[in-house]
């Protein structure tokens, strides 16, 4: 059994006092992909910025360790700097500070990455020099989040569908991005340390990568568990519904 | 002396005791006018160290390698001149005024001698100055500068410069005010008249750097000709008691182009009140007004005013200011006018604090707090200019981002 990465307790969190996660239970172990599905307002994007520790998410009962320490009311960078790194769905623009930097920064001390060579393989050499999210598209946000991500090299990847707004031309490319983000590429097993934990609507990353496990999240609360492509494909034969009553799959 | 300094000289007494229209009033007589002549000063690299500190952190270049030239005003005196460039001049506009005669025809033309008490006392007890002229078809990548520098306590300095850039010439210019680390209260009056002329280009960067009780009027006028353009930047990051200044752009010819851009940091104990206005008086002229300010416990007054006088013109404002706390204040004062139906004229104006969302962003990029609101304070004020060569915005980059922070 591979040692926990991310441990999630009986994890209720408030959101402007309305609670919206009401008991959530889960473990990813170290190496391990984990696919999040779910029904809009589901509370999957509240599952994701608690455990990076945005604020506006309050969490009133349980708790988060990450690689064995207490993490629940840690601030962001320090979640940060600890190996918890996410993509954004929707992030701010930051007029005045340039894609560049922003790399920089996220990669830390930073003098070994070649921003260069990974902008060019998202197709974001032009970007570099704009401000941070300045204009650019949904799929262009999607990729400069990715090249951020890999500049910081997180030991937990968390992103929150990262195939929305991204055009055809781009979704391979952010296939195989991801996939090596989550060392996916590496053909050892035992050498995998990066785990991840995605949120999806379509399963398009289940054709780039093997996912360990799936969770489908319903009101709040983890429904059920299991192969990610078995409750993919169940989810497109039978809806959410049928995942709530959960006859299909195995309880957690 | 000739009839029209006869009559200017009388204007300006008439309006010797005619406060400001806008702007704390000042008592001109808590100032001292008389102050010894400084000795010249050959090499600016050997200036005593604060002094120098104090000069490079308003732009100035001490070394003088990327200028193409530089004249400095210490107190009443211009310590140190040096022309690098035959058709750029710059020069004491005493001795300016005795040598060319005919510029007297730009005296007082583009800011009306008795507009204010400030005016009125430049006029009547005026110590030092500049002239820049760049003659017809002259450029330089490298751009003059200009420092006016206080380094008694207590003292008045007031000064009148005056800049004409001729037919297609390009010029750029930087001036830097400072006073001494010793200098506790001063008061600075600055006249500058700018005259750019058919086709020619002026760049005006400013960067101030004065003191806790400096109080401070400059009194600014720019007339633009056909197809002329005129950028201005101007940058206050340091403490200052009060500051009011309104310059004006008159866009006379077709074809002119005005741009204004301010970036303002208030300290706590400081009242500024700062404007940029263009007057858009021929057709087809453009006007930009960009300003942002940074209230960390002052109080600031941004103003834009574009006024439309012609048809056919288009002009833009924006106001942008930045609460960093509860005890400071920003009045955003955007206006606009017209006669004419067919201009294109807008203005935007927002004040607010930091944005939670962009801190936490950063943050989730393992940056700590503090770091993420100095890294969204630069940007925000990181403001790309049109036109200004790259060496001079590299200059205006410097100032802003080396520029102490930690205060905030």
């Amino acid at each position: 059994m591979k040692k926990p990465l991310l441990e999630i307790q009986d994890l209720h969190v408030s959101v402007e006092d309305k609670e919206i996660l009401h008991g959530i239970d889960l473990v990813i172990p170290e190496g391990e992909t984990h696919i999040l599905f779910g029904p809009n307002g589901s509370g999957k994007t509240t599952l994701l910025n608690t455990i990076m520790g945005l604020s506006g998410y309050r969490v009133t009962q349980g708790r988060i360790l990450f690689d064995g320490q207490d993490i629940t009311h840690l601030p962001p960078y320090e979640r940060a700097r600890l190996g918890i790194g996410m993509a954004f769905q929707r992030p701010p623009t930051l007029h005045g500070v340039r894609l560049r930097d922003m790399v920089r920064l996220a990669a830390g001390n930073g003098d070994t990455i070649d921003i260069e060579g990974m902008a060019r393989r998202l197709n974001l050499t032009e970007h570099l020099d704009r401000d941070v999210n300045a204009g650019f598209s949904g799929g262009e946000i999607k990729r400069s989040e990715l090249l951020q991500l890999r500049a910081q090299s997180p030991r937990l990847v968390m992103l929150d569908e990262p195939e929305s707004g991204v055009d055809l031309e781009n979704i391979q490319l952010i296939g195989q991005i991801i996939a090596e983000l989550l060392q996916k590429t590496t053909h050892h097993h035992y050498e995998r340390r990066v785990s991840g934990l995605i949120i999806t609507h379509t399963g398009f990353i289940l054709d780039y990568l093997e996912a360990d496990r799936g969770h489908v999240l319903c009101n709040g609360l983890l429904q059920c568990s299991g192969n990610p492509r078995e409750i993919l494909q169940n989810i497109r034969q039978h809806g959410y519904e049928e995942c709530v009553t959960c006859r299909v799959l195995q309880r957690i | 002396m000739s009839r029209v300094a006869e009559d200017i000289k009388e204007k300006a007494r008439r309006a010797l005791e005619k406060p400001a229209p806008i702007g704390p009033d000042v008592d001109l007589r808590r100032y001292r006018d008389e102050v010894g002549e400084r000795p010249p000063i050959e090499d600016l690299s050997k200036l005593p160290e604060p002094q120098r500190q104090r000069m490079t952190k308003a732009g100035i270049d001490v070394t003088e390698r990327q200028r193409a030239g530089s004249l400095i005003v210490m107190d009443h005196s211009v310590v140190h001149r040096r022309q690098n460039i035959q058709d750029l001049e710059i020069l004491d506009i005493r001795q300016a005024l005795q040598s060319y005669p005919d510029i007297r025809d730009f005296w007082w033309k583009a800011v009306p001698v008795d507009a204010d008490k400030f005016t009125a006392t430049a006029e009547l007890d005026l110590d030092t100055g500049y002239f820049i002229r760049a003659r017809a078809g002259a450029r330089s990548i490298f751009p003059l500068q200009a420092c006016l520098f206080i380094g008694q306590d207590g003292l008045a300095q007031k000064v009148h410069n005056l800049i004409i850039a001729e037919e297609g010439s390009e010029l750029h210019i930087i001036t830097g005010c400072a006073v001494d680390l010793n200098v506790r209260t001063a008061l600075h009056v600055g006249i500058t008249e700018i005259y750019v002329k058919k086709g020619a280009t002026v760049t005006f960067t400013m960067i101030h750097n004065w003191g806790e009780n400096v109080e401070v009027r400059p009194r600014t006028s720019i007339v633009v000709e056909e197809g002329g353009t005129f950028i201005s930047n101007y940058v206050l990051m340091e403490p200052v008691q009060t500051i009011q200044t309104y310059p004006t752009a008159y866009l006379v010819g077709k074809g002119a182009v005005a741009r204004f851009n301010s970036v303002i940091v208030g300290l706590p104990g400081s009242h500024i009140d700062v404007g940029s206005r263009v007057v858009l008086q021929a057709p087809e002229t453009r006007a930009e007004v960009i300003s942002r300010s940074i209230s960390a416990g002052g109080r600031i007054i941004a103003r834009g005013h574009l006024l439309g006088e012609a048809p056919r013109v288009k002009a833009h404002l924006e106001c942008r200011g930045l609460m960093l706390r509860d005890d400071g204040a920003i009045s955003a004062i955007p206006e606009l006018g017209t006669r004419f139906a067919d201009v294109d004229m807008s203005h935007e104006a927002a004040v607010g604090r930091i944005a939670q969302e962009e801190i936490e962003y950063l943050m989730a990029r393992g940056i700590s707090k503090d770091d993420a609101v100095a890294i969204i304070v630069r940007g925000f004020l990181n403001v790309k200019i049109e036109g200004l060569p790259a060496e001079l915005q590299a200059d205006l980059d410097r100032v802003i981002q080396t520029a102490d922070l930690s205060g905030l």
